[in-house]
């Protein structure tokens, strides 16, 4: 599979799926999209980038193991979940925080902390799997 | 009265260990064992905010603090201090203090102490909650989270095959004995309708009159038996000496293993002084006080000859509180009290010789009180009070329990019987302890003995001279905490009068009497006395602990079976079974009962509606004629797709955008699946078979079909639409309702989902690693295995 079209462009396609996936993730909360599809984009495209460059590379690449990953994303999903203690609320009532960036309103919230962890065990937990299974003992 | 509302702070000195069981690692590292000083200040302090309340609950007041946990249920984490939980928590508090301390010296230079003190802090505020919750629930969760944290201090050295042994077995038992517990109150919750203790006891008769108080006595009975190791439970608490000394002393005194005292204290008021109360418990306990006690006899390691006398001290514990009357539950709230002072300093004592002289086998030790002043003082003072003599608090509460069984109740003399028997053995034991290590000549030991540090007899010295100092002060033992403890096991306020001295010759300071002649007279045959014992223990040759080993290997060898007959390690049948009782399960309802959905009208399609079916059974098609695997798998795909594109037409564009990334990654992954484990390309199945696992395919889809025509031919309920339409945008803030609900509305059950992903992402990936090359860091796991296998062989 690994022709040299396939080769040049998979870095390139990659980027692109990651940064779409990030819009993806970002805007789940008003259009369709969100961390679990997002995570999923996410996943293909470091399926793709391994099948195309090598499973070493796509390690290096993000640095992280991906279980890690997915592990950290657990981690601050449930995080995200105990800010309402500080508020005497009930584990993971939504906490808002909308101010203006240069007239532009960004609305943080603990939901979107939330789902980018849904978005990191997605990306994390697939990913590992697809590069566990790419690898071959030669590699 | 009514308990007075009071604010958090108490909640939080509940939680303070927790905080503590954080840090402990980190100060360890700094600090190394003295880390222990800054540690001990967390239950120093837990123990100075429940003094407060000494004063206002010795004048019969109560008080109440909650704080919602999951309020739909009605589970808060809520509190209720009155006599008995303000003893409980002082108890805990202050010994653990010096449980900690004592675990620093007693650890010193231990690579684990960290995680040791961690252990240690998660225990104590598991125990602080259970002692002071008064939401039945949150008490079950902090009783079984002591059985948790007490399996990990008992397994903590779990390189030895006995440690992790005695934890599992400390782990079925009291485990076990909460989830009964855990029947037991929620048959309380539905019989009478309330959840908070403090409500429950305002209204005693309430579980009487329930018509369901046998059960509910039986299931309590339960959870409050295997945890203080009540006969025929008794075994596990002796075992549970595998675990370093500091947690036996824990465990003992103050701690665990009164957890199902503290129970019975507790429901006492609503459960108690029923002709059932009161002679089950007697019974049980006067066994458990009996067996004990000869049991510790027969012992020399200075560790279970308490042990097994802890056993006896709680059945005496429960035999008194099953009396119901007066005078022995006022005994009874004295033993306790003298008990956790003597038991705990006698421990650490234990602890000290072992660390400092090598063994704690009685019969290598001598002579030690030269070279161990300290430490033998302090070992005297406990065992007085532990023997039962004046002016020790064991005394008093001997006399106090005597003058109660003693003539007042139907059953007083085999009662007051058994209990002259247990406490002349107990004598004997106290003797043994406190004499045989230190007096005589000196005997060489492993180690050369001399004084442990301050961290290691600060705590023996404070408790063994507490022991004679609440003594000295009986009156004011027996206001503060005594009549205090005394009134909520009663339900009513009751104030007493406790004195040091006998004011005259009456039955109790006779028996006492005779308990200490038969306990010396005993003393002098204990060589005799063990090898009867022993003999007579041969010649059964069966206990419960082999009993419990018998169960365990059973059990195994149950699933064993099970497993060879239904786990037979093909995949294809596997499958086949799933799919085939799938199919069952959705179609036989339907063709039993007659209730075939009608078929539905075909709607008007427009044309590309049609072009997207026609894509989906091609894709169809095309996987049932390809020639390779990896065709079909991409056949599949198209299907996959098609039935996204459906998603999006029909204005599910979330939906569909996951299917499609689903199809996407399930078609990538199945052909990586299918080059990894070097399947061969082609499908080598006979026709037959291939016939066979169509049918069952067929049969899912024909039954899944049926199933979506009998849903969708329901009225719609568009309740929970038409919530999620109007407040999405409301309070959540979103416009997209599908993504609202799954990190908002209903965010939990995601963090639930997530949880499996990550989990589900191990295992596979575990799976994949078993297949192909041993990992070099797996190695580690083998001496282990090796080690096990000569434990069982052993």
């Amino acid at each position: 599979m690994r022709t040299i079209i396939f080769r040049t462009i998979a870095p390139y396609l990659t980027a692109l799926m990651v940064l779409f996936s990030i819009f993806v993730l970002l805007r789940g909360h008003n259009e369709p999209g969100g961390g679990f599809i997002g995570g999923l984009i996410a996943a293909s495209a470091l399926a793709i980038f391994g099948i195309a460059c090598g499973v070493a590379s796509v390690r290096r690449a993000i640095v992280f193991h991906p279980m890690s990953v997915a592990g950290f994303g657990l981690f601050i999903g449930a995080l995200a979940g105990t800010l309402s203690f500080f508020k005497n609320q009930a584990f993971m009532t939504s906490q808002w925080l909308i101010f203006d960036l240069f007239g532009v309103e960004v609305p943080l919230s603990t939901p979107l902390v939330f789902d980018i962890g849904v978005y990191l065990v997605v990306v994390g937990a697939i990913g590992s799997i697809a590069l566990a299974l790419e690898e071959r003992e030669t590699d | 009265m009514t308990p007075a509302a009071i604010d958090d702070t108490t909640l939080y000195a509940v939680l303070a260990p927790f905080a503590a069981a954080v840090v402990a690692p980190i100060l360890t590292r700094w600090f190394k064992h003295n880390a222990a000083w800054p540690l001990a200040i967390v239950p120093g302090l837990i123990f100075l905010h429940f003094a407060g309340f000494i004063g206002p609950v010795s004048e019969g007041q109560t008080f109440v603090a909650s704080m919602a946990w999951a309020p739909s249920y009605g589970v808060n984490f809520s509190v209720y201090v009155d006599g008995l939980s303000t003893l409980f928590a002082l108890l805990i508090s202050g010994i653990g203090t010096f449980i900690i301390l004592y675990a620093g010296g007693y650890l010193k230079g231990h690579p684990q102490q960290g995680r040791f003190f961690s252990f240690l802090f998660m225990f104590m505020g598991a125990m602080l909650g259970l002692v002071l919750c008064n939401n039945l629930i949150s008490l079950f969760i902090f009783w079984e989270l002591t059985s948790i944290t007490s399996f990990l201090l008992i397994g903590f050295d779990h390189l030895r095959a006995a440690s992790r042994r005695a934890a599992v077995q400390a782990l079925v038992v009291t485990g076990g004995g909460g989830l009964v517990l855990l029947a037991g109150f929620i048959v309380i919750i539905n019989a009478t309708g309330e959840i908070e203790m403090s409500v429950l006891l305002s209204s005693p008769d309430l579980i009487k009159d329930s018509g369901l108080y046998v059960p509910i006595f039986l299931l309590v009975l339960g959870g409050a038996f295997t945890k203080s190791a009540q006969f025929p439970f008794h075994f596990w608490l002796p075992n549970a000496m595998e675990a370093p000394t500091p947690v036996s002393a824990y465990l003992h005194s103050a701690t665990m293993v009164k957890a199902g005292v503290y129970l019975l204290m507790r429901v006492h008021p609503l459960l108690g002084d029923t002709a059932l109360w009161t002679t089950v418990l007697p019974l049980f306990g006067g066994i458990t006080l009996l067996v004990g006690t000869i049991l510790a006899v027969r012992m020399t390691d200075l560790k279970l000859m308490l042990a097994y006398t802890t056993v006896a001290s709680l059945g005496l514990l429960v035999m008194l509180t099953g009396t119901s009357h007066e005078k022995a539950l006022e005994g009874a709230v004295l033993y306790l009290l003298a008990h956790s002072l003597f038991k705990g300093a006698l421990f650490m004592v234990a602890g000290t010789i072992d660390h400092e002289a090598g063994t704690r086998d009685i019969t290598k030790l001598g002579g030690l009180r030269s070279a161990m002043p300290i430490t033998f003082v302090a070992a005297c003072l406990a065992a007085l009070s532990m023997a039962g003599l004046p002016p020790f608090i064991g005394f008093i509460a001997k006399e106090v329990l005597y003058y109660g069984t003693w003539g007042w109740l139907e059953l007083g003399l085999p009662i007051t019987v058994t209990a002259v028997i247990g406490n002349s053995l107990m004598l004997v034991i106290a003797a043994a302890v406190a004499i045989k290590p230190f007096f005589g000549p000196k005997v060489d030991t492993p180690k050369h003995a001399h004084e442990g540090p301050v961290l290691l007899f600060a705590g023996p010295v404070f408790l063994s001279v507490t022991g004679l100092g609440l003594a000295l002060i009986a009156h004011t033992t027996g206001v503060l905490f005594v009549g205090p403890t005394l009134s909520s096991l009663l339900g009513e306020f009751k104030s007493i009068d406790l004195h040091l001295w006998p004011t005259k010759i009456n039955a109790p300071l006779i028996l006492s009497v005779i308990t200490i002649g038969l306990g010396i007279a005993l003393f002098t045959q204990l060589d005799r006395l063990r090898a009867i014992i022993a003999g007579i223990l041969a010649a059964i040759g069966w206990g419960p602990d082999k009993g419990f080993d018998q169960f365990v290997s059973g059990v195994v060898g149950f699933s064993a079976w099970i497993t060879r007959h239904l786990q037979t390690g093909k995949m294809h049948t596997y499958m086949m079974l799933t799919f085939g009782f799938t199919a069952l399960a959705v179609l036989l309802p339907g063709f039993l009962t007659n209730s075939l959905p009608a078929m539905p009208k075909m709607p008007e399609y427009r044309f590309y509606e049609w072009g997207i079916f026609f894509i989906a059974i091609l894709g169809l098609i095309a996987v049932l004629i390809a020639k390779t695997r990896l065709t079909a798998i991409v056949s599949l795909g198209i299907q996959g797709f098609a039935v996204a594109l459906i998603f999006m037409m029909f204005g599910a564009p979330d939906l569909s955008f996951t299917q499609f990334m689903v199809e996407t990654l399930s078609v990538v992954i199945l052909a990586l699946v299918m080059t990894r484990l070097n399947l061969s390309p082609r499908d080598h199945r006979t026709a037959p078979a291939a016939l066979g696992t169509g049918v069952i395919a067929a049969a899912v889809g024909l039954g899944l079909t049926l199933t979506l025509l009998a849903i969708t031919q329901q009225p719609f309920d568009s309740r929970l639409s038409e919530f999620f339409t109007e407040y999405s945008r409301s309070i959540a803030h979103g416009r997209n309702i599908v993504n609202v609900i799954l990190v908002d509305f209903r965010g939990v059950d995601t963090l639930g989902e997530i949880a499996v992903v990550v989990l589900a992402g191990l295992c596979v990936l575990a799976l994949i690693r078993v297949r192909t090359k041993p990992e070099p860091d797996s190695e580690g796991s083998e001496p282990d295995v090796v080690q096990t296998q000569k434990a069982e062989a052993r």
